[in-house]
C-alpha cells in the first residue's frame, strides 16, 4: 500500500509539463522513480481511473489526470462508478461514494444524448 | 489604504467547463450576470490588488510539506494546470504583487504563522474566479491558500484568524485591496455523486453568514460537515476567512441548487466592511 506515492506521481504529471512529455512517451519513465505495488503500477499504466479511485487517489488529482487523459466528464464518472462495482468501495481517503451510483446530474442520464458526444 | 471590497463566489471547475452541458442556461445565464455584477463592484472599489482566499487542489501543496496557510508573493503566476480544453481557460500568465505581498505577510505573520511562496500555478480553484472577475487578467492578484484537501485540516476558528490578519494586513498598506473568498459549500465534487447538493445545509451556513454569526459559523465540527455537506464543505473556510476579513455581515446576491452539472450551489456574495481593529 502506497496510495501516498501513487498520489504523488498524479500530483507531478498533473502540474509539471516536462512530466507529462516523459510520461506520454513511456510511462516507465516516471514509474521508476516510485515504490508502487503491482496493483497501483498497473492502475497507472492502464489509466484505469476506475481502480485509481477505488484505491483511494484524492478526487481533485484524479478529476485533473482524467482530463489530462482526455476523458470525457461523463464518462470519467462513469468510470468511477465501474471501478467501485467491480472493485469494492473506496478503500482510502475522503472521497468516497456516499450514494448508491446514481447521477445527481440530469444532464448526463442520458448515455446516448447530445451531451454523451 | 485598507480593505474596499469583500465577497465570496463559487469557482467549480464545470462554471467554465461544462457550460455548454447545462440545461437550465437561463439560470446560468443569471448566476454569469451576477458573477458579472461582481466584477464591476471591485473595478468601482478602485482596489489595487485582488487577494484571493482560495482552497486549492494539489496544483502546488501536497502531503510531503502542507501549509495550512499560504500567502503568494510572486511576480507572476501562471493557469490553468489543467488541460485548458476541458477548463475552457487558456493558459496565461496573471501578474502578482510582490512588494505588496510582502508587506501585507509580513503584517499576517504577527499572529498567524502563514507560508509564503513566490512560485504558484493556478488550477480552477483561481482560474474560474479570476476568468470573470479580471477576465483580462490584468489586475494584481495576491493568492492564498488555506488547505481544505489534505487533512489535517486547520480549525475553523483559525481560519476565522487567519481572515482578521488579513484585513489587519489589508488596512496597514497604502493601496486599495479587494478580498474574495472562493469555494464551494456542500458538495461532493470529483466523486460519482458530483452534482450533490445538500441544499437546506447550504442555505443555513449562508444566513450564519450573511448575519455575521461568529458563534455559529465556527461551530460545525469537520465530522459534522463531512456528513452533511460532504468533502467539499471543508472548503467553508475560505468564506469564513472573508467573513472575519470583511467584519461584517453579507449580502447573498446570488444563489441556486439548479445548476448541478457545475456539482455546487453556485453563489455570489458581497460583505459590509466594518471598521477593522
Amino acid at each position: 500500500m502506497s496510495l501516498y506515492y501513487l498520489q504523488k506521481i498524479l500530483y507531478e504529471l498533473n502540474r509539471d509539463e516536462s512530466t507529462q512529455k516523459a510520461f506520454r512517451q513511456d510511462p516507465a519513465d516516471v514509474l521508476y522513480k516510485y515504490e508502487l505495488t503491482d496493483e497501483e503500477r498497473g492502475a497507472i499504466e492502464d489509466g484505469d481511473i476506475g481502480l485509481l479511485y477505488v484505491l483511494g487517489v484524492n478526487g481533485q488529482i484524479l478529476m485533473h489526470y482524467a482530463a489530462f487523459l482526455g476523458i470525457e466528464w461523463f464518462d470519467y464518472l462513469d468510470l468511477m462508478r465501474a471501478g467501485v462495482d467491480r472493485h469494492g468501495p473506496v478503500r482510502a481517503g475522503i472521497y468516497a461514494m456516499t450514494g448508491d451510483g446514481n447521477t445527481f446530474t440530469p444532464e448526463g442520464a442520458d448515455k446516448n444524448g447530445e451531451n454523451r458526444k | 489604504m485598507s480593505l474596499v471590497y469583500a465577497g465570496v463566489l463559487s469557482h467549480a471547475p464545470g462554471i467554465t467547463g461544462r457550460a455548454q452541458l447545462v440545461k437550465n442556461v437561463a439560470k446560468r445565464d443569471e448566476f454569469y450576470a451576477a458573477l458579472d455584477r461582481q466584477r464591476e463592484e471591485i473595478e468601482a472599489s478602485g482596489a489595487e490588488a485582488l487577494v484571493v482566499i482560495a482552497a486549492e487542489h494539489f496544483a502546488n501543496f501536497f502531503m510531503n510539506n502542507m501549509p495550512a496557510y499560504c500567502i503568494g508573493i510572486g511576480e507572476k503566476y501562471s493557469g490553468p494546470i489543467e488541460d485548458p480544453a476541458w477548463l475552457k481557460i487558456e493558459q496565461t500568465k496573471v501578474p502578482g504583487a510582490p512588494d505588496l505581498a510582502r508587506r501585507m505577510t509580513q503584517e499576517v505573520l504577527r499572529t498567524v504563522d502563514t507560508a509564503y511562496a513566490e512560485e504558484w500555478k493556478f488550477d480552477h480553484g483561481i482560474m474560474v474566479p479570476l476568468h470573470f472577475l479580471t477576465p483580462q487578467f490584468d489586475l494584481p492578484i495576491i493568492p492564498v491558500n488555506i488547505n481544505c484537501q489534505g487533512p489535517p485540516l486547520t480549525p475553523l476558528h483559525r481560519a476565522w484568524s487567519f481572515g482578521e490578519a488579513i484585513r489587519r494586513a489589508a488596512d496597514s498598506v497604502p493601496e486599495k485591496i479587494a478580498v474574495v473568498g472562493t469555494g464551494g459549500i456542500s458538495h461532493w465534487p470529483a466523486t460519482p455523486d458530483s452534482g450533490k447538493i445538500n441544499e437546506a445545509w447550504d442555505r443555513e451556513f449562508l444566513d450564519r453568514l450573511s448575519r455575521f454569526d461568529k458563534d455559529a459559523l465556527l461551530s460545525y465540527s469537520d465530522e459534522e460537515t463531512y456528513r452533511d455537506a460532504g468533502q467539499g464543505g471543508f472548503e467553508i473556510r475560505t468564506y469564513i476567512a472573508t467573513a472575519a476579513a470583511a467584519g461584517g455581515p453579507c449580502d447573498v446576491q446570488f444563489f441556486t441548487s439548479e445548476l448541478p452539472i457545475f456539482a455546487v450551489s453556485c453563489t455570489v456574495a458581497r460583505f459590509e466592511i466594518e471598521p477593522g481593529n
